[in-house]
């Protein structure tokens, strides 16, 4: 009966104290976009145009995006187009082949982690170093990221010390963060002046430049592609918008969404290379054009990945992100992943209380928690629910749309619970397990009220 | 003016007397009411866990008990939200579209169609307010704190017009306490974990009872409470506004 969501956020749970640790950072940076938004007069001004953008693109997809290759091919970049991740792997490698190159550098890209780039090219034994600190702390301990903003928020000082004194030979038990970080700047460095070609990922392309975004905290993307001879850039086809002009709307709506701050510290612009460099860029379709073809689903693909839905959502905050079992974890990957593959991601929908937190915070306006209850239907009818729950919806419906049945099955079920406290009151009662079961009354309303309501009185 | 009370089934069931001071609350106040006796379940419980489908004879009974009303009243924002939003029945649309539009959470109700000023109710006690999420986002029956608009909020609206009550917010006013329908059995540790941390904020404000609007938020919050072996109690909004204590 248990999903692999529910037991691997069991697992995360049995250790309190990290649950609580987590919860409080995350809250911490929601409450950080709450001031942050309350700052701006006009946020909601802004979550509307956003959303009003995003919606004209997606229904005007192809043409932007044929604009924007045309653009950025007059700009030389050189534009690739994948279906799918392994095509999106395959022309990664076919240019670090051609080119014959041992040292690659990755800024933070969740479309490569959705794709598993990573561990592809590791079975060519090539290596990409992450250059994101967060990133670079799970990489070190082969997990995947937990968040995709705050790659390794699931971590304490204390694992990342031990971490970095496993890999970087850092002292024992110094768990000073600035140690820690300067231990990783050094590292990293000797990664950048090395690196003969650089991967980012791209918040945003614009279809009238031709050029891209990409932002980051910590300025690794342009000390990657500013130092390598080749970049290649990576991106799901959403991440286009029609002119530089958005960009003012939706550069002020990630930051503060993601983390609170005014801008990101690094807003990037791509053009074109600079003399004697390579500028690739590969454009990933994988699934999105099917959850585009869906209906209830289509405008999940208006994300722009702050991450605002994570951080408010009271089950991610206490589950952490590896019991989504994905590369997108939260709210909003519980509405991607199932697009990708409903059987092994049936389980994400469900794990939400559907308390419509996350729409709320979400900059672009996606109606999450609503489609959440729509792929739950979607789920069910395509017969990916446990099937001991489909037998017992079955019965609540038939006992529920049969109101003298209904009423026979409460009193006896009162009478049960009150003679015979044990029938309930067991180990196989879920509810049970640390919570009371409520006290069963005599009588049910409906009883009362035939005995006290209107009908004695009239 | 009609009104229909609708006493979702584990209220029914499990805590009548939340349907006892509905009722006697509302007729206070002036209101005809009547309480249709064929009722059963409004079908959120199948239709949250993906079986809309099977709501069909929910649908069909729920339509011939609450047909030809002024309005429907229930003390729960979660079945309240879920007619309006899932109500189907395809023999009788006129009748599900007039009851989508007429169907109130008790303390909308009181506060939108009766405006009501003053109410009739002491309570001496220290309450901290649950805030239900399908009451809130759904409903909207307060303002919430992800959004950027006038703080408002409908039961507490009402909760000061109780005399000697003194009302305390928990730090995260608007948080989930975990319940969410099955999600409480087929997520039981996140469930419970939810509802410990909620617990704990209300307890810092050192309060009695803990009140809300949505009785199946209490009765999760109860069984933990209970289990700790907690002081503090939960009580339906529809106690409070109508208690005389
Ligand atoms: S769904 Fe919305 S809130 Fe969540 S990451 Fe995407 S843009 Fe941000």
């Amino acid at each position: 009966m248990k999903t692999t969501h529910s037991k691997l956020a069991e697992k995360f749970i049995a250790d309190e104290p990290r649950t609580d640790w987590h919860d409080e950072t995350l809250w911490f940076v929601r409450e950080k976009r709450d001031k942050a938004a309350h700052g701006l007069p006009e946020w909601e001004q802004l979550r509307e145009w956003a959303s009003q953008i995003k919606n004209h693109t997606l229904s005007n997809l192809s043409d932007y995006l044929k604009e924007f290759e045309e653009k950025a091919k007059a700009n030389g970049i050189i534009v690739h187009w994948a279906e799918n991740g392994a095509e999106h792997n395959k022309i990664i490698h076919g240019i670090i082949q051609r080119h014959k190159i041992q040292k690659i550098v990755k800024s933070k890209s969740m479309l490569t982690e959705e794709c598993h780039l990573n561990e592809y090219l590791q079975q060519y034994n090539i290596e990409v170093v992450d250059t994101d600190l967060g990133e670079r702390i799970v990489q070190f301990r082969k997990e995947p990221p937990s968040h995709i903003v705050l790659p390794a928020i699931h971590l304490k000082k204390e694992d990342v010390s031990a971490t970095f004194h496993e890999h970087l030979g850092t002292e024992k038990g110094n768990n000073d963060p600035q140690y820690l970080t300067e231990a990783a700047r050094q590292h990293l460095r000797d990664k950048f002046v090395q690196s003969e070609l650089a991967i980012t990922g791209v918040n945003f392309a614009v279809a009238e430049t031709g050029g891209f975004v990409v932002c980051t905290n910590e300025g690794n993307a342009d000390m990657g592609a500013h130092t390598a001879a080749i970049h290649i850039a990576c991106m799901g086809f959403e991440k286009i918008i029609p002119k530089a002009e958005h960009l003012g709307v939706f550069l002020r709506l990630l930051a503060r969404s993601a983390t609170g701050q005014p801008i990101t510290t690094y807003s990037s612009h791509f053009q074109k290379p600079r003399p004697g460099q390579e500028m690739h860029i590969v454009i990933v379709d994988n699934g999105r054009s099917k959850q585009l073809s869906r209906e209830d689903f289509r405008n999940s693909l208006k994300c722009i990945r702050c991450a605002a839905c994570f951080n408010t959502c009271p089950v991610y905050r206490r589950s952490g992100g590896h019991s989504y079992h994905t590369a997108v974890a939260g709210p909003i990957g519980s509405i991607l992943n199932p697009n990708l593959d409903m059987k092994a991601n049936a389980d994400l929908p469900f794990a939400s209380t559907l308390c419509g937190s996350c729409t709320n915070v979400c900059p672009v306006k996606i109606n999450i928690h609503e489609q959440l209850w729509k792929w739950r239907q979607v789920i069910a009818a395509e017969g990916y629910t446990d099937a001991t729950k489909k037998i017992g919806m079955n019965a609540m419906a038939f006992l529920f749309s049969k109101p003298s049945l209904y009423r026979f099955a409460g009193k006896w079920g009162r009478w049960m619970m009150r003679i015979f406290p044990f029938v309930t009151n067991n180990k196989l009662n879920i509810w049970y397990k640390q919570r009371e079961m409520p006290e069963s009354p005599k009588e049910s309303f409906r009883d009362w009220y035939l005995k006290n309501g209107k009908i004695n009185r009239n | 003016m009609k009104v229909a009370l609708f006493i979702p089934c584990y209220i029914d069931q499990f805590y009548p007397q939340v349907g006892i001071a509905t009722l006697q609350l509302l007729e206070k106040l002036g209101c005809d009411v009547s309480f249709p006796l064929e009722q059963s379940c409004c079908g959120q419980p199948m239709a949250n866990s993906g079986f809309a489908s099977l709501s069909k004879g929910c649908d069909i009974n729920f339509v011939k008990n609450f047909s030809g009303f002024d309005y429907i009243v229930a003390p729960s924002g979660s079945c309240v939200l879920h007619i309006k939003e899932h109500l189907k029945a395809e023999l009788h649309l006129e009748e599900v579209s007039r009851i989508r539009n007429n169907i109130y959470e008790l303390s909308e109700f009181l506060t939108d169609v009766l405006k009501v000023k003053k109410l009739n109710a002491r309570f001496p006690f220290k309450v901290g307010l649950h805030n239900s999420c399908h009451g809130q986002r759904g409903l909207h029956l307060s303002s919430m704190t992800e959004t950027m608009l006038p703080a408002f909020s409908k039961p507490e609206q009402l909760l000061n017009m109780v005399k000697d009550i003194q009302l305390s917010n928990p730090k995260r006013n608007d948080e989930c306490c975990g319940f969410g329908g099955t999600f409480c059995v087929f997520e039981e540790a996140v469930s419970v974990k939810m509802g410990k941390d909620r617990v704990e904020e209300h307890d810092a404000n050192s309060v009695d009872y803990i009140t809300g609007g949505d009785t199946s938020c209490l009765m999760h919050l109860e069984g933990i409470l209970k289990r700790q072996g907690s002081k503090v109690k939960i009580i339906h909004i529809a106690e409070i506004l109508n208690s005389s204590l």
